[in-house]
C-alpha cells in the first residue's frame, strides 16, 4: 500500500520529498516518544524500590537503605545474604509489611480508577463513584454497632467490610445488567448507592456510643496498620488474578474510551468487557478497602497522573497508574507515621493533603497535552 | 475486494415504535451509495443496524451471500468497517494510536511493526503527518473526520459505512473528505454506504442514491431518478429547483418550504414573504 502518487512535475516531486521528510521526522518523534514512556516506566518503577528502601528505614531503630535490601534479599536468597536476628524481626515482621500492603493497595487503588475511568468514558470515576467504599463504611458500622458480623474474631470488620462493598456493586452491576449497561446507567446507579449507604452509615453513627462511633470514624480515615503477614495471603491471590485480567483488557479499553459504537465497529463487545471490567475491579476494590478503609484519593488521581506523564495507551497506562498509585501511597503513609513524632496521622488523611496540591500542579502545568510534548 | 453489501427486510425499534420498516437495499461491489432523508428519517439507525452496533429485530445484511448479522462481532470487523458522525473525545490519545485501533481486529494484545507501518501508510495517503502526533482531543472536525477514516482504512474490511462524515465541515474539508471516499471507491474497489444531508454531495459523487423517510425507502436509483422536484417536496416538505451542471450531474436549490407532517412552513408563522429575504415585519 503505497500514497499511489506519481509526481508529475519538478514542484510536484518537490512537494512530494517535502512530505516525505515530515513523514520521517514525525515517525522519528514517534520512536522517541514511545522509549521515553518505557524509559519513564523503568524509572518509576526503580523509584519505587528506592522509596521502599528508604521508607523502611524511617523509624526509631537507625539503619542504612543496603541493610534493609540485604535483609529483604536475604528472605530469598539466604545463602548469597546474611542478616541480623533484630534486623529481620524489625524490616521484615514489622515495618516491610505495611509498606507492602501500601504498595499493592495504591497500585490496585490506581488500575482500578484507570479502567473504571476507561469504561464509564468519565475522568471523574473511581473505585468510590460507584458507591463501594460507603458499602463497606456500613458494613463496619454494622458490625461496630451491633456487633453484627459474618465471621468472629480478628477478621470481625475485614469480612463485613468486603461484604457489603461486594453487595453494593453486584446491586449496581446488575442494576446495569437489567437495564443495559451504558455507561450513564453505572454511574448514575453508583452515586444513587453511594447516598443510600452514606445515609444509612450516618444513621447508624446517629444512634452509636462514642466509642463505636470511633472505631467507625477511624476506618472511615484508612489506615494501613492493619496488613501483616497472616492476612497477604487471600490479598496476593486476588492480586494474581485479578490484575492479569484487568492489564489483558487494555486494547479493548482504549477502543471504548472513544465510544462505544467505534468499540463495537472494531469488534469489541463495549457492554460485557464493560460488565467483567467493573466486577473484576469492584472485587478487586472490595479487597483493599476492607484492609484500609477509605483511600479514595488515590484511585481518582493516579491514573490522571499517568496519563499525563505516560499517554492514554491503556497497555502503558494500566501499570503506570498501579505504580503512580503505589508511590502517593507509600510515600504518604510514610510522611504520615513520620511527620509528627509517635502519634500516626491516618493514611487517607495525608494522602489527601500531599496528593492535592501535587495533583493540582500537574492539572495546572499539564493541561491536556503530554507531558513530554 | 468488490463484495456486494444486501440488506433484506430489516426492521429496529428503540421502543415499540419501529424506526425502520422492510428496509431492502442492495450497494453493488465497488459502489458508493448514499442515503439522504430528513432528520430523523433512520439513516443513521441504518448503519448501526447494519454493522450490528444496534441490533435488528428481524432481517438479514450480508456481503457478498454471507449473513454478517449471526458472525462474531471481531469477525464482522473485519468485513465492514464504520465511521461515526463524531466520537467521544475524553482522554488524550495521540492521532497515531486511535488510528492503529483500526487494526483491533486483526491483532491481539500487542501491535506488530508491520501493523505501524500501514498506520503510517494511511496517515500518508491521507496527509495527516502533521497531526499524527497532536492529541485526538484537539483536533478540528475536519481533522477528526479525516484520522476516524484513518482508522476505518487500516481496517481493511470490503465495505465501509459512513455516517455524515461531511457534516460540520467546511467546503474545503467537505471536499476532501468526499474526493478521499471517492478515490477509495473508484482506486480499491471498496464498497461504500453513506449516511450524507447535502443532497448536491450526494448527487456529484454517489452511484446510486436512497432517499428515507420516516424509516422506509421512499425512492432509490440514480442521481437523476431520486433528485426530483417531486421526491423532494414528499419527504422534505420542500419545494426545490433542479438543474442540470455541466457535468451532467443534477443541482438542487431549495427554494421554499411547503407544509410537511402538518407542521407549517415558517414564513407563515413569522408573515415574511415564502423566499425568504428580510423578516423585519416581524422582527
Amino acid at each position: 500500500m503505497t500514497g499511489g502518487y506519481e509526481p508529475r512535475s519538478r514542484a510536484a516531486q518537490h512537494h512530494r520529498e517535502l512530505r516525505n521528510k515530515k513523514l520521517e521526522e514525525t515517525r522519528r518523534e514517534h520512536r522517541r516518544l514511545m522509549s521515553r514512556k518505557f524509559t519513564f516506566l523503568a524509572f518509576i518503577i526503580a523509584l519505587i524500590i528506592f522509596a521502599v528502601g528508604y521508607i523502611v528505614t524511617l523509624g526509631p531503630l537507625d539503619l542504612s537503605i543496603l541493610q534493609v535490601y540485604e535483609t529483604l534479599l536475604a528472605r530469598f536468597f539466604p545463602s548469597v545474604f546474611s542478616m541480623d536476628d533484630v534486623l529481620e524481626q524489625v524490616v521484615w515482621n514489622i515495618r516491610f509489611p505495611r509498606i507492602l500492603g501500601g504498595i499493592f493497595a495504591g497500585f490496585g487503588f490506581g488500575i482500578c480508577g484507570c479502567v473504571m475511568q476507561a469504561v464509564l468514558k468519565n475522568p471523574l470515576a473511581s473505585p468510590f463513584t460507584l458507591g463501594i467504599s460507603s458499602g463497606a463504611h456500613f458494613g463496619v458500622a454494622i458490625a461496630a454497632v451491633f456487633g453484627v458480623a459474618l465471621v468472629g474474631g480478628p477478621f470481625l470488620l475485614i469480612a463485613n467490610a468486603f461484604a457489603f462493598a461486594m453487595l453494593c456493586s453486584l446491586f449496581i452491576v446488575s442494576l446495569a445488567a437489567l437495564k443495559g449497561a451504558t455507561s450513564e446507567t453505572l454511574i448514575l446507579a453508583g452515586i444513587a448507592v453511594n447516598y443510600l449507604f452514606s445515609s444509612l452509615s450516618q444513621l447508624m453513627a446517629y444512634f452509636a456510643t462514642d466509642e463505636q462511633l470511633r472505631l467507625m470514624t477511624t476506618w472511615g480515615m484508612g489506615d494501613l496498620s492493619a496488613f501483616s503477614w497472616s492476612k497477604f495471603g487471600l490479598f496476593f491471590v486476588i492480586f494474581a488474578v485479578c490484575t492479569p485480567l484487568l492489564w489483558s483488557k487494555a486494547q479493548d479499553l482504549n477502543l471504548m474510551t472513544i465510544g462505544d459504537d467505534s468499540a463495537k465497529s472494531l469488534g469489541v463487545e463495549a457492554n460485557r468487557v464493560r460488565m467483567l471490567t467493573m466486577i473484576v475491579a469492584s472485587i478487586l476494590v472490595a479487597t483493599i478497602v476492607c484492609f484500609t478503609g477509605t483511600i479514595g484519593f488515590v484511585g481518582l488521581v493516579a491514573p490522571h497522573m499517568a496519563r499525563m506523564l505516560i499517554g492514554a495507551d491503556h497497555r502503558l497506562l494500566i501499570p503506570a497508574s498501579g505504580i503512580l498509585g503505589a508511590f502517593l501511597l507509600i510515600c504518604s503513609d510514610a510522611v504520615a507515621m513520620n511527620i509528627i513524632g509517635p502519634t500516626v496521622i491516618p493514611t487517607g488523611i495525608m494522602t489527601a493533603l500531599l496528593g492535592v496540591p501535587f495533583f493540582l500542579y500537574l492539572v495546572l502545568k499539564g493541561k491536556r497535552k503530554e507531558f513530554w510534548q | 475486494m468488490n463484495m456486494k453489501l444486501l440488506v433484506q427486510d430489516l426492521e429496529f425499534a428503540y421502543t415499540s415504535i419501529p424506526v425502520l420498516t422492510g428496509m431492502c437495499l442492495e450497494v453493488p461491489g465497488g459502489s458508493l451509495v448514499s442515503i439522504v432523508g430528513p432528520n430523523g428519517s433512520g439513516k443513521s439507525t441504518l448503519l448501526k443496524c447494519i454493522d450490528r452496533i444496534l441490533t435488528p429485530k428481524q432481517g438479514m445484511v450480508a456481503i457478498n451471500g454471507k449473513d454478517v448479522l449471526r458472525l462474531e462481532r471481531m469477525e464482522l470487523a473485519k468485513h465492514m468497517s464504520y465511521v461515526p458522525q463524531s466520537s467521544v473525545r475524553v482522554f488524550p490519545h495521540s492521532v497515531f494510536d486511535v488510528i492503529l485501533m483500526g487494526r483491533r481486529p486483526h491483532l491481539g494484545w500487542t501491535s506488530s511493526s508491520e501493523d505501524e507501518e500501514r498506520v503510517w501508510d494511511v496517515i500518508d495517503l491521507l496527509g495527516l503527518e502533521e497531526i499524527a502526533l497532536a492529541p485526538f482531543t484537539e483536533l478540528s472536525g475536519g481533522q477528526q473526520q479525516k484520522a476516524l477514516i484513518a482508522r476505518a482504512l487500516v481496517q481493511e474490511t470490503d465495505v465501509m459505512l459512513l455516517d455524515e462524515p461531511t457534516s460540520n465541515l467546511d467546503i474545503w474539508h467537505q471536499l476532501d473528505v468526499m474526493m478521499i471516499v471517492a478515490g477509495l471507491v473508484a482506486g480499491r474497489g471498496i464498497t461504500a454506504l453513506m449516511a450524507v444531508h447535502d443532497l448536491n454531495m450526494a448527487a456529484r459523487f454517489s452511484d446510486r442514491i436512497v432517499m428515507m423517510k420516516d424509516g422506509v425507502i421512499h425512492a432509490a436509483g440514480s442521481p437523476w431518478e431520486v433528485l426530483t422536484p417531486g421526491h423532494i417536496a414528499d419527504v422534505y416538505g420542500v419545494e426545490a429547483l433542479v438543474q442540470r451542471q455541466d457535468d451532467e450531474t443534477p443541482l438542487v436549490v431549495p427554494m421554499r418550504q411547503i407544509s410537511r407532517n402538518g407542521a407549517r412552513p415558517a414564513y407563515r408563522r413569522m408573515h415574511a414573504s415564502p423566499k425568504g429575504g428580510k423578516l423585519s415585519s416581524v422582527l
